[in-house]
């Protein structure tokens, strides 16, 4: 069951190369679609909400000390989820376009199978290498059709990410390394350890480093804006839409069990402190950049900081408004990119100076760019909103000053997305808008219509997702 | 009929998907028809119920289904039907329904006549959404749904780059009081365990007076109110939102929307009544943007902001009456002033309409032989709202300054300078637009003409209202037996509140009743001499002196936010965006970079191409590890 | 199974004498620019090595370093041969077989 999530995207990948050209198009098409069934048959097979939902573990070795154990729960089930929906619609956006390219096929659907294993490993070692294995994928997508600068800013990502992950792996090795004889690399067995509290701020240290570069959160974000920026489309949607949430999955996963015992400082406490500068350190960036993709890229470090902080709150209402954003914050941000992409396909730039007036060109691809934004800047009924009450919830009742910090983003949000979006759609039309062109074909209607549907849906009954999560978080939280 | 109240809100909902998605194909006036119908039908049903509702009905809570429902917190998307929430969907469909009426005549040839309407419809259904919310969230989604369809109304001509700034910058303003009312939400989540009203109403029972969670919560909902109810310091969107189509200023910056806030207090003055100190802060905030705006509005010379600094006024009174506990009271304001603004509004859009968007009062004068129908109804609403004997504007200013008088007299001189400022400015916009003789170019005046029946037919409505009003909530004196209706209906909302007030010595009121009206009639007679009979003029901006210059350029209060908040933030923005982000860049820069290149441009020699020399090198490395491996062994 | 050898030379002997040859094989390596002398002194460490092989299992009566000695010998046979090779082709190139002219592979 389980493993078909994460077999069919590497068959994929490999076999595109050999069909011919001509069959590329239907062989994605076939392949999104059946992604996207083979999920809807896991959730349908879903017997009891009881965790976890689905246990599979394939022994290649019995020498080795790790083994391919995937685990499908509540904290799981929602990345995933985010994860077959995102893909499959960056495919279509790229059929869209008429992109004929076999490899970005291929990269893409690696990405998946690193992605689709990051989310379903519990094995720290397995986990590890599907973590790598995304970085392949996204550097040659990056590197390959980035524009500008892309090689240094690539190199930067790839550095930044990289030397976060060897730290993330060093704890895990040093977990390894102190059990029992016997021991393995499963999740159940690598936390089961006993540790002074130094040793245990030290592996939460170097796993949180991990994590923190790919979130990011402050001080870890310098590669993040310049690379969304110069990556391709696809790129930057596969970076903020779902690697983000890599790492914000691996802090339910594999940082909060670290917190189990004493640490020997409030690491906590000063993991909230960097996420909460960064939420409000991004927006207020955001409120003078000029490219629209700059503006995305911050205004997703701001949104995600604030998740990171609700997660670290360690509270019922912070795991499941994060799980919440999460698969929200995928759905909004991507909406907005290809919104971006499109704007600058059809008229030629993405510079705010250069744009204005497409609302009276394109009503459409106005009102669609409204209800995202309206989305990301949290109004109530729309998606965003929810997640980020429950977020701003957990973060009142951790500390409440703090969380008045923290909860000026809806203010600056709502000042650099309505700023964003009076320079792009409102005022009088721009040279380039004016002799751009205005129209919108029945696919882009159609992956547009997906993404407002999706952020008025889980406005209004934002339950469909919180329930899926409910059990497990709960489980989760009263065994700590 | 309660069981179908659920229409009340689907109809503008529906009203706002049809209009949004399919008004551009519609032809003529039907997006209007459609829109006014959608508020119309809400209208009728609310009065149905209402007829039902006697005074020992129980509240009606009407759950739908749960909206965010997990293990420590629970909201459900439901509504509570009690005499409140009737009331003001009363009065939000019924003047709602009115605007509607208007915007087909005063709309009619816009491009953008459809979207108008959807827009209007979708204020309509968050508005009901925020007062019939049975607990906070709900409210809360109304709260920010108004914010919106607020913004998306100022912006409504969005070509316009400066209009859009007024959009922005109310919504963001309103999003600085919500941040308040989240706040306040969670701190009484984590309380009472509960946000329905009802629940927390008898929770609150119990609860000590001066609880410090229940003042610092109060302290938050107050703080989403300034936002809401553009009070000091967040008044200024207000004024900036009149860049909005007329309607819009009338429907949401005047009678409903702005009101929020002080529902608001209402509706949790269960808590309120257990924090004095901070009820204490609502009336002085209340009585300071009071007289502050109505100083303001002397100075304007626009006619729609002389209405908007008025409006300000008026808010701010009506947070006077909250400040003492006078809710009633002020909830009879709200309901007066919503009616007699709305008319002033509408009238002045009238105005407008006439003289084809010419806004300037200096520009005007003399119309009262123009449109002669406009004339009278705005003479109504001047009258109703400067207090003068019986119109209904009269009986709820004379009841909070009733109940001033009685709690602080303090207070009570300062409301009564306050609405003296009133009829002056008021007065003073009368007799500059329809007094005196015309002062903009002959060419003009030949095509002024009176609106159509479309627009005059929901003033007169409006007019009748401003004028029988005060027939809601009669003082005892004057009502006898079927005095204080309102009053009477509010009265299971407030049986709990400590605070409620008795009634005082009749020849006292009568007294008080008098000199109000005295001292406006006075000032009337005095301004006509001034306006009227010497035909003095507003001097241009550029001449004022002194403190003369500093009201009419509104005590530079806008400049003031612009030096200490905006120009900081994004001087604060540009430094993070540049300088700090590049000081990352450097960090990055000498690890990844710098620190990479120097150690590869030092190695690099070594791989020189002479193979020799890597021959050597490699023995001499074995040579060393042998050595190593022996010292080790050791 | 091998007869033990009555053992006229003392081991140390043959192993000094395999250092030396060894040394001499590497030192001949680092030290002359010549490439067929280079092959040569390559030639020469192997042949340190199959005679310490050959001692060793003389004097443990075990066969394997025998089996070794032939196994090196061959490689070392098939060594020259593409060694040769390459020498004539370098020779081709450059009209000279002198290493130090192969400078070129550098960054």
């Amino acid at each position: 069951m389980l493993i078909g999530l994460i077999l069919f995207p590497l068959i994929f990948s490999l076999m595109i190369f050999i069909l011919p050209k001509n069959l590329t198009k239907y062989a994605t098409i076939f392949y999104s679609v059946f992604s996207l069934s083979w999920m809807g048959m896991v959730v349908k097979n879903i017997s009891s909400w009881t965790n976890p939902f689905f246990t599979e573990n394939y022994v290649f070795s019995s020498n080795l000390p790790s083994s391919l154990l995937l685990v499908l729960d509540g904290i799981s089930l929602i990345p995933i989820l985010l994860t077959q929906l995102l893909i499959a619609l960056i495919l279509w956006m790229l059929l869209a376009n008429q992109k004929e390219d076999k490899s970005t096929y291929s990269l893409i659907a690696l990405m998946h199978f690193g992605l689709n294993g990051v989310f379903l490993c519990a094995d720290a070692l397995g986990f590890y290498i599907f973590w790598e294995v995304t970085l392949i994928p996204i550097y040659f997508i990056c590197a390959i059709w980035g524009e500008g600068k892309r090689m240094p800013i690539t190199l930067k990502f790839f550095l930044y990410t990289f030397i976060g992950s060897l730290c993330m792996l060093v704890s895990f090795l040093y977990l390894y390394q102190i059990q029992p004889e016997g021991g393995n690399f499963s999740i159940a067995n690598i936390f089961n350890v006993d540790m002074s509290a130094t040793a245990r701020f030290l592996v939460a240290l170097g796993i949180f480093i991990g994590l923190a570069v790919k979130i990011p959160i402050f001080g870890f974000h310098n590669w993040q804006a310049d690379t969304y920026t110069s990556a391709p489309f696809y790129g930057s949607m596969l970076l903020a839409g779902i690697m983000l949430k890599m790492g914000l999955y691996g802090m339910y996963r594999w940082l909060s069990p670290v917190f189990a015992g004493p640490l020997c400082c409030d690491l906590q406490w000063y993991i909230i402190i960097l996420c909460i500068i960064g939420v409000v350190y991004g927006a207020i960036i955001a409120i003078t950049q000029t490219d629209l993709k700059r503006i995305l890229a911050f205004s997703s470090f701001s949104h995600v900081g604030l998740i990171a902080a609700g997660i670290m709150t360690f509270s019922h209402s912070g795991w499941q408004g994060g799980l919440l954003q999460m698969f929200v914050h995928g759905l909004n941000i991507v909406g907005l990119f290809y919104i971006v992409n499109l704007i600058e396909q059809k008229y030629g730039s993405r510079d705010l100076n250069k744009l204005g007036g497409i609302a009276t060109q394109n009503k459409w691809l106005a009102i669609y760019g409204m209800i995202l934004v309206l989305g990301t800047t949290a109004l109530p009924l729309t998606n965003g909103f929810p997640g980020e009450f429950l977020l701003l919830k957990s973060m009142f009742e951790y500390q409440f000053l703090t969380a008045l910090f923290a909860g000026t983003t809806i203010i600056w949000c709502a000042v650099y997305m309505l700023r964003l979006y009076q320079k792009v759609f409102f005022g009088e039309e721009s040279k380039l808008v004016l002799s751009g062109d205005s129209s919108l074909s029945s696919i882009e209607h159609f992956i547009l219509i997906i993404f407002v549907l999706g952020v008025l849906v889980l406005g209004i009954f934002p339950q469909l997702i919180l329930g899926l999560s409910e059990s497990t978080v709960l489980n989760y939280l009263t065994q700590k | 009929m309660e069981k179908y109240f659920y229409l009340v809100i689907l109809f503008p909902l529906i009203g706002f998907l049809v209009n949004g998605l399919l008004g551009s194909k519609m032809k003529g006036t039907t997006p209007g028809l459609i829109g006014t119908v959608a508020v119309f039908i809400p209208f009728l049903i609310a009065l149905g119920v209402f007829f039902n509702y006697g005074h020992e009905s129980q509240p009606i809570l009407q759950n739908y289904f749960p909206w965010i429902n997990i293990f420590d917190f629970q909201a459900n998307f439901s509504i509570l039907i009690d005499p409140l929430s009737l009331q003001m969907t009363l009065i939000i469909t019924g003047i709602g329904s009115l605007i509607h009426l208007y915007s087909i005549g005063y709309m009619h040839d816009d491009e953008g006549f459809a979207r108008f309407f959807s827009y209007l419809n979708l204020f309509i259904f968050s508005m009901l959404l925020l007062v019939l919310g049975s607990n906070l969230l709900i409210l809360f989604i109304g709260w920010e749904g108004v914010g919106l369809c607020s913004y998306l109304l100022i912006g409504f001509w969005y070509k316009n780059e400066d209009y859009g700034y007024a959009a922005r910058k109310a919504f963001v303003m309103n999003r600085i009081g919500d941040l308040g009312l989240i706040a306040g939400i969670v701190l009484l989540w984590s309380y009472f365990k509960t946000i329905e009203f009802q629940a927390m109403a008898i929770h609150a029972a119990n609860v000590d007076m001066s609880d410090p969670v229940i003042i610092i919560a109060t302290l938050c909902l107050f703080i989403g109110a300034i936002g809401k109810s553009a009070q000091i310091p967040l008044y200024t969107w207000l004024p900036d939102a009149m860049a909005g189509p007329t309607p819009v200023s009338a429907l949401i910056h005047a009678a409903t929307m702005v009101t929020a806030g002080i529902y608001l207090l209402v509706r949790a003055h269960f808590l309120f009544d257990l924090a004095p100190s901070v009820l204490n802060l609502v009336s002085y905030v209340g009585i300071a943007t009071s007289i502050f705006a109505a100083i303001i509005a002397l100075r304007q010379n626009d006619i729609k902001k002389v209405l908007a600094y008025s409006t300000v006024s008026q808010l701010g009174l009506m947070f006077v009456a909250l400040g003492v506990g006078a809710y009633t009271t002020a909830m009879f304001h709200v309901t007066t002033h919503a009616f007699f603004k709305a008319l002033l509004f509408l009238g002045a859009g009238s105005v407008i309409h006439a003289l084809h968007g010419e806004q300037d009062i200096r520009n005007m004068g003399g119309l009262k032989n123009e449109i002669k129908s406009t004339y009278w109804v705005f003479l109504i609403g001047t009258l109703a709202i400067c207090g003068i004997f019986p119109l209904s504007g009269m009986f709820s200013k004379d009841e909070i300054l009733t109940v001033l008088f009685e709690k602080s007299k303090g207070l009570w001189a300062l409301s009564l300078f306050s609405s003296l400022l009133t009829a002056v400015y008021m007065f003073r916009l009368l007799f500059l637009t329809f007094f005196g003789t015309y002062r903009d170019d002959e060419h003009k005046k030949s095509k002024i003409h009176e609106s159509p029946m479309v627009m005059m037919a929901p003033l007169w409505v409006l007019a009748i209202l401003s004028v029988f009003g005060g027939i809601l909530n009669l003082p005892h004196l004057i009502g006898g037996e079927s005095y204080g209706k309102m009053a009477h209906f509010l009265d299971p909302i407030f049986s709990h509140s400590k605070l409620a007030t008795e009634h005082m010595d009749a020849g006292l009121e009568i007294g008080l009743m008098a000199l109000v009206v005295g001292l406006v009639v006075i000032i009337g007679f005095v301004l006509y001499n001034i306006y009227v009979k010497k035909e003095s003029l507003p001097k241009p901006d550029m001449s004022l002196r002194g403190v003369e210059a500093l009201v009419a350029n509104k005590f530079g209060v806008d400049e003031l936010y612009d030096t200490v908040i905006s120009k900081p933030v994004l001087g604060i923005s540009r430094f993070f965006g540049q300088k700090v982000e590049s000081a990352f860049d450097g960090i990055s820069g000498f690890f990844f970079v710098a620190g990479f290149k120097s150690i590869g441009n030092s190695l690099r020699k070594i791989q020189n191409g002479n193979v020799e020399f890597y021959l050597i090198l490699m023995t001499g490395s074995i040579v060393v590890l042998m050595i190593l491996q022996f010292l080790i062994k050791i | 199974m091998l007869m033990q050898i009555n053992h006229i030379v003392p081991i140390e002997h043959i192993i000094t004498l395999s250092c030396i040859l060894f040394c001499i094989g590497v030192m001949g390596v680092l030290l002359r620019r010549n490439a067929i002398i280079i092959l040569m002194c390559i030639e020469l460490m192997l042949n340190a090595v199959n005679i310490l092989f050959a001692t060793f299992s003389a004097y443990n009566g075990n066969p394997d370093g025998q089996i070794f000695v032939f196994f090196i010998m061959v490689v070392a046979a098939a060594e020259v041969a593409v060694g040769l090779a390459l020498l004539v082709l370098i020779y081709r190139n450059t009209r000279s077989v002198d290493v130090s002219l192969l400078d070129r592979l550098k960054w």
